[in-house]
């Protein structure tokens, strides 16, 4: 299917001065496609060019339109020396290449310098024309839809969910090649956003191949990542989740799902086609997999975790006896394993076959019914030490440590008794030459008439029949509870008193619609330092995956504390990152914390001390357990959790009573003689005990106590949707926000790194909550940190989320004092303002039809009412000049800009609005380096400016594509590099999100919104009902 | 611990009107900083001095990248970099372009150059407004002269064209350039009762009726330089003193229509050919640079202070100009009638709105 790619390019404005003597620029552009380059005339003296140009052609194949950006370059002009670059634009064509999103892409677009930032701007039009061509051995996969959303999208149904698609490839990095010594830096960065730009394209072709074999037409999940591996490469993977997806206006079948691909679609979910006899792993619903507290497994600890397993990459490509090294003849197996599922996709034409191996789905939402059980989080980590990978078109390595991974995960899900992992990413740290490869999802036991063909029409529309009731179906155990692969406290589900539930549930997905859950949740994060000794290679990664389980058995330990402390029984959207530096490790988890009607009340944390007959320790422990108790009170009147209290004896009486003891491990070691178990009860039934008996411990409860709840007005999470706030204004805020900090103490210990880490994190949250006191009511959505560890006792925080505004009169029932008192100054606030609106409107019958449009152009905000009123609020009596100039602010010009607003959230939906239409997926890489640090305002400065830029880019690239929002938005990359001596500065940002038409709900009823009822509740609007 | 780096960038640009107030006035950081803790802002959210500190920061760093945006007002509105609603971008302008009444009193009328803008300390000592404020409102003054100085059409089209501003403060700008332009002194003792807000109604009256823009409006500089042949042909005016005559039939008249209206009746008989003699002394002047400059100090020296002195009010100033301006027309020898009325319109409203304490 070869096309034509038609570039137009028109004008240019806001051009830089690039002739000192004239201060005007002559400025010409150079349109390149693969190796054909075409170029305009030279626009003589003008900062502000009118090329026009005539349309330049490239034939092309498709197989170039997906891989290939297009790049168009500004020059200036210079008759004497060699000509100046002004910036490029590289435009992803993808978009123009299925037939339902953009048919072409127009607008303005910032000249971006690598050295300069945006430098002016520039207007282009492409089109592309593609010709039939049905070449069965087809390279390219022109057609498959790409989504970044990790649900069905919203105007689409999903005939069939095929399952999970992952692919990589790597190349060397420009960087570190030879070359680099002498090219300027600024043709070294644009070498690599090129060829990362280039992987990528390859990389979604590849995929969609893959998905043109599954018989599916769209990939949904999409995640795309790029791990900077340095001196051993660069490498670009991906993964996702292939759906065949029908337009819900287009009822007609699609032709690619009849039955000679059924054979195919049989899931042999029952039967494992790789039996793991090395699986270490039952794993825990509450428990990260990675070790087993099991007293029925035998392996010692250093077996068990396979996810820390040490390899090192074979110099000679793949698979050549690096098993000897590692000892064990279990990681041997492991390796054969992989190596025979290797070989077999490699010979084997019945690809699909492989495609079965992973039951994996990058989905955390899913249509109703298809999530029958959720068995809890399973996770596996590995330490790898990175080699130059030697033949580019190889990448076999990568391919087989990711596979080991996923095996595990596999493994671990069968072993919670569940077929299928839903909510599934994966994630690298690297730090010089180790590399710690994380994978994580959670099991489920999934409706196989999803997965099939044939059958799946009628599941859409009406719910199957299960035996559990609605809304707590899924959080029923999926394993047998008389053979259970860890020790579990079960109960009846407090819902349909049918089935048993574990007391605790923790998860990678979002809050299915469907759960009923009390009061809200919050944002939960445990957080975690270890300092590490320094080490080359092997012993570096093997220190690494001493330490991985302690790290990861801390977190779980302060998450489940945490969610004690906020009386909640659930996590969702459960992420744990551990990043790896020099000299230290660091853990993050953050999550959704809620209340399941379906899960039981938990118990409170309880205190135990361990010196006893001490008068004043034992007043102290009391005094902490008061503190704590007052706590968990105080939290759950703040999330609104008040379960109806249920009689003792309907919960537990039809079974012997499982376990009183919960089991708990302080100080985790080497041999198994160590653990201790601890008798609870004597205590309350269902405490949690914390023991403090050294101070180690007693840091873990002040720092429980330390978190400071939100301000009044605040609420945040890490999920989609908030559980309990459902009342959503049109008023988003999407925002970064990046933090270094420079640990200054050189004896560090672990524990003040915790506690400066911890108040890192806190304070970061503090901020966010101080700049965004306008939107009160307001709700931090999907709040995203990343770590990262740069350098030496440098920690860097990256976050990444979206504040939207919600109407107080149903949310803000517990508001204290303060907020009141601040909402009665919003009100008078609000009168005062609406005099001025009054005012301009002098004629109503010509202001009116004008308001409307207006508000397309503003950014919903100030037209709400709440968040103006709320503005004015924070607004503090400014000076008397200031406010006699607002007297008469208006100012007729600014009503007619001509740049459109988009809207940018990392939800997969913009609330109170309806996404129409789905343009293609938005990927792009940017690389900003300067040389003159200090006069740019420093590190800040910088940053600041960049990610500003990477917005305004992004937006570009979207309004060239018609749209006005994106969805899914996520940056997945920001490495930041500094030099302050040498006054320089590097930075690299990955981004990605859905690019959409969104069409505000008021409008399509055309009837003015109330707030309280047309803004209804958005992530699941229309097909699901609670 | 220290923070390295520490940002917030919204994909809506954040602002706060509060602190972009502090900024404007020039005020470091640290400054605002503690200005603001003196608001009471950390009692009503919660917030640390910390949080307070890194928030001042983030708002100095984009209003800082925006200056270079503000200079050209429209670019702001066309640009990409920054995404702000149209209502804020408003704003933004509206309050950059807003200059303290100290200030432009200090400045009103001088030349634009850089000597001036060594001299801003002193004027930053006297009226306690920053230095940085200082520079920035001058800075304004003089980009906004160079972009219209030499642009045709009308002043205020012009500046709000340019600088999107609103009609207030446009107009309050065609006053700045005109005065700038023009060099009108208004520095001296005997003007310091004057406010600005005085001078840009004088300034606003002398644009609409004695630049070439009043006769002509197609032409160049047409609002900003006073219509040369206009003041040349002022000098005719002089017969009104110069033919004694005329004069004493001048003062019958409006002695007649005024008597028993006007509070100072007898002071005023007393002291019209003086008044008189002003009034068209001033107009005969005007073709001369100098005595341009020096035309708001003539009208209070040889108006105002007369008539303070003799305790006319307000009401008899007004009674006065009109039956001055009126009669003229009621002298058959006296042919200049347009020319009367198109000087004495300016003057009156110009010595009515200066006519206070």
């Amino acid at each position: 299917m070869p096309g034509k790619l038609k570039v137009k390019i028109v004008a240019g404005r806001h051009l830089p001065v690039m002739d000192r003597a004239s201060d005007l620029t002559d400025a010409f552009v150079e349109v390149k496609f693969g190796n054909t380059t075409f170029k305009t005339d030279v626009y003589p003296k003008s900062l502000n060019p009118q090329w026009n140009s005539e349309w330049f052609k490239f034939e092309v194949d498709d197989e170039d339109l997906q891989d290939e950006p297009l790049q168009i370059t500004v020059l200036d002009h210079d008759t004497y020396s060699a000509n100046d670059a002004i910036g490029k634009v590289y435009i992803d064509i993808d978009p123009l290449l299925y037939s339902e999103a953009a048919t072409v892409i127009s607008g303005w677009f910032p000249i971006y310098d690598t050295i300069h930032g945006i430098r002016g701007e520039i207007n282009v039009v492409v089109k592309v024309d593609l010709f039939n061509d049905l070449n069965r051995f087809r390279q390219s996969s022109c057609g498959v839809k790409f989504f970044c959303t990790t649900s069905i999208p919203k105007c689409y149904r999903a005939v069939v969910i095929h399952g999970f698609v992952e692919e990589l490839v790597v190349n060397e990095d420009p960087e570190y090649q030879w070359i680099d010594r002498i090219r300027t830096p600024r043709a070294s960065n644009e070498a690599r956003q090129r060829l990362i730009s280039l992987m990528s394209g390859e990389l979604q072709r590849k995929i969609g191949l893959k998905v043109l074999e599954m018989r599916g037409n769209a990939v949904v999940g999409y995640l795309q990542c790029f791990d900077l591996e340095g001196e051993s490469g660069l490498v670009v993977r991906a993964i996702g989740t292939v759906c065949t997806l029908d337009k819900i206006s287009n009822t007609a079948f699609l032709p690619a799902c009849n039955s000679p691909s059924k054979e195919m679609k049989e899931i042999p979910f029952n039967e494992d086609p790789n039996p793991n006899t090395h699986s270490s792993g039952p794993s825990t619903p509450l428990k990260n997999q990675t070790y087993s507290f099991s007293p029925s497994k035998s392996y010692s600890r250093q077996s068990s975790s396979s996810d820390t397993d040490l390899s090192l990459t074979p110099k000679t490509g793949m698979g050549s006896g690096s098993a000897g090294k590692e000892g064990g003849p279990f990681k041997a197996l492991l390796r054969q394993q992989t190596q025979t599922a290797l070989e077999q996709r490699e010979g084997s034409p019945h690809r699909f076959c492989r495609r079965r191996e992973f039951p994996f789905f990058t989905l955390t939402a899913f249509p109703p019914g298809f999530l029958v059980h959720v068995g809890g989080v399973v996770s596996a980590r590995s330490v790898k030490l990175l080699d130059r990978i030697h033949n580019p078109d190889e990448p076999e390595t990568r391919d087989a440590w990711w596979a080991e991974i996923r095996q595990e995960i596999k493994s671990h899900a069968k072993a919670l008794g569940c077929h299928a992992v839903v909510g599934y990413s994966e994630s690298t740290s690297i730090c010089e030459e180790v590399c710690i490869l994380s994978a994580s999802g959670t099991a489920a036991v999934l409706n196989p008439r999803f997965l099939q063909d044939g059958t799946m029409e009628g599941c859409l529309e009406q719910r199957i029949e299960e035996t559990s009731p609605p809304g707590c179906g899924f959080f029923h155990i999926p394993y047998d509870e008389l053979n259970m692969p860890f020790p579990a406290h079960l109960t009846y589900c407090y819902n349909c008193r049918k089935q048993k539930v574990p007391d605790v549930l923790f998860t990678t997905i979002d809050l299915p619609a469907e759960a009923m859950v009390i009061g809200k949740g919050c944002l939960i994060q445990a957080r975690l330092c270890r300092l590490k000794k320094k080490a080359q290679a092997e012993a570096n990664a093997t220190s690494i995956s001493n330490l991985l389980p302690f790290m990861e058995y801390e977190v779980h330990t302060q998450l489940m504390n945490k969610l004690k402390l906020k009386g909640m029984n659930a996590l969702f959207g459960l992420r744990i990152q551990i990043t790896v530096g020099e000299n230290m490790l660091m853990g993050l988890a953050s999550a959704t914390g809620v209340y399941l009607t379906a899960l039981p009340t938990p118990g409170g944390i309880q205190i135990a001390g361990k010196t006893p007959n001490d008068g004043a320790y034992e007043q102290h422990v009391s005094h902490m357990q008061k503190k704590i108790n007052d706590t968990i009170a105080k939290n759950k009147e703040l999330y609104e959790i008040n379960p109806p209290e249920i009689p003792e004896e309907i919960i537990g009486s039809p079974f012997p009573e499982p376990r009183q003891r919960s089991r708990l491990l302080r100080s985790q070691s080497e041999s198994s003689d160590e653990v201790m178990e601890l008798d609870l009860s004597h205590g309350k039934k269902d405490a949690f005990v914390l023991e403090i008996d050294d101070t180690d411990a007693m840091e873990d409860v002040h720092s429980l106590l330390t978190d400071v709840p939100p301000p009044p007005g605040f609420y945040s999470c890490n999920t989609e949707i908030m559980p309990g706030i459902n009342n959503w204004t049109s008023d988003i805020q999407m925002f970064t926000s990046v933090r270094v900090s420079r640990l200054s103490n050189i004896n560090l210990t672990n524990q003040t790194l915790n506690k400066n880490f911890n108040d890192l994190c806190e304070n970061l949250l503090k901020s966010l909550y101080f700049k965004l006191r306008s939107m009160i009511p307001c709700c931090l959505c999907h709040v995203n940190f990343t770590v990262a560890l740069p350098e030496d006792e440098v920690i860097q925080i990256t976050v990444t989320a979206v504040a939207i505004t919600f109407d107080k009169n149903q949310a803000l029932q517990t508001s204290k004092v303060p907020a009141e008192k601040t909402l009665q100054r919003a009100s008078t606030d609000n009168e005062e303002q609406l005099q001025f609106p009054l005012e301009l409107c002098s004629d109503p019958l010509v202001s009116q039809p004008f308001s409307p449009a207006k508000e397309v152009l503003e950014n919903a905000g100030s037209h709400t009412g709440i968040p103006a009123a709320q503005r004015a609020a924070s607004l503090d009596k400014a000076s008397p000049l200031a406010e006699g100039h607002l007297r008469h602010r208006s100012v007729p010009s600014c009503t007619n800009s001509t740049v459109s607003v988009v809207k940018m959230t990392p939800l997969s939906f913009i609330p109170g609005a309806k996404i129409t239409k789905y343009l293609g997926i938005i990927n792009m890489f940017f690389i900003r380096e300067t040389t003159s640090l200090r006069e740019e305002g420093g590190v800040s400065g910088f940053l600041h400016a960049f990610i500003a830029e990477v917005f305004a880019m992004v937006r570009a690239h979207v309004a060239a594509l018609g749209g006005n929002a994106v969805v899914s938005y996520i940056m997945k990359q920001c490495v930041f590099m500094e030099n302050p001596n040498k006054n320089q500065a590097q930075c690299l940002i990955n981004v990605s999100g859905d690019a959409v038409i969104v069409v505000r709900e008021s409008e399509l009823e055309m009837v003015p919104v109330q707030p309280s009822a047309a803004v209804s509740q958005p992530a699941s609007a229309g097909d699901v009902t609670t | 611990m220290t923070n390295d780096l520490d940002i917030f960038v919204g994909n809506t640009t954040l602002i706060d009107e509060e602190v972009y107030q502090l900024w404007l006035d020039g005020y470091s950081v640290s400054d605002a900083v503690s200005l603001r803790l003196r608001s009471g802002i950390l009692e009503q959210t919660g917030a640390t001095v910390d949080v307070l500190q890194s928030d001042t920061m983030d708002h100095y760093r984009t209003f800082h990248m925006l200056e270079r945006l503000l200079h050209t007002p429209s670019k702001l509105i066309h640009q990409l970099h920054f995404q702000i609603p149209p209502s804020r971008q408003a704003m933004l302008i509206e309050r950059y372009y807003a200059f303290d009444e100290a200030f432009v009193r200090e400045v009103l009328g001088k030349k634009l150059s850089k000597g001036t803008k060594k001299d801003l300390d002193d004027v930053s000592t006297k009226t306690s407004i920053t230095l940085k404020s200082c520079r920035r409102q001058f800075d304004n003054f003089k980009r906004v002269f160079k972009v219209v100085e030499e642009m045709r059409g009308s002043l205020v089209e012009n500046i709000q064209q340019h600088f999107l501003l609103s009609d207030r403060l446009a107009r309050d700008y065609a006053a700045i350039v005109f005065f700038a332009n023009s060099r009108f002194e208004t520095g001296k003792k005997k003007l310091q009762f004057l406010t600005f807000e005085d001078f840009a109604y004088c300034a606003e009256q002398m644009i609409q009726n004695w630049t070439l823009g009043a006769v002509d409006s197609n032409v160049d500089d047409m609002d900003v330089d006073l219509d040369k042949e206009f003041l040349q042909e002022l000098k005719e005016l002089k017969v009104l003193i110069a033919d004694k005559d005329l004069l004493d039939l001048h003062k019958s008249l409006v002695c007649t229509s005024l008597r028993g209206k006007i509070s100072v009746y007898n002071e005023m008989e007393a002291n019209f050919k003086n008044l008189s003699r002003a009034l068209v002394n001033m107009a005969s002047k005007l073709i001369h640079t100098k005595d341009v400059r020096d035309f708001f100090i003539d009208l209070v020296e040889k108006f105002i202070e007369p008539c303070k002195s003799d305790k006319w009010t307000l009401n008899d100033v007004r009674l006065f100009l009109t039956q001055y301006t009126t009669s003229a027309h009621n002298l058959d020898a006296f042919r200049h009638q347009a020319l009367w009325d198109r000087y004495m319109s300016t003057i009156k409203s110009c010595l009515l709105k200066m006519y206070h304490d």
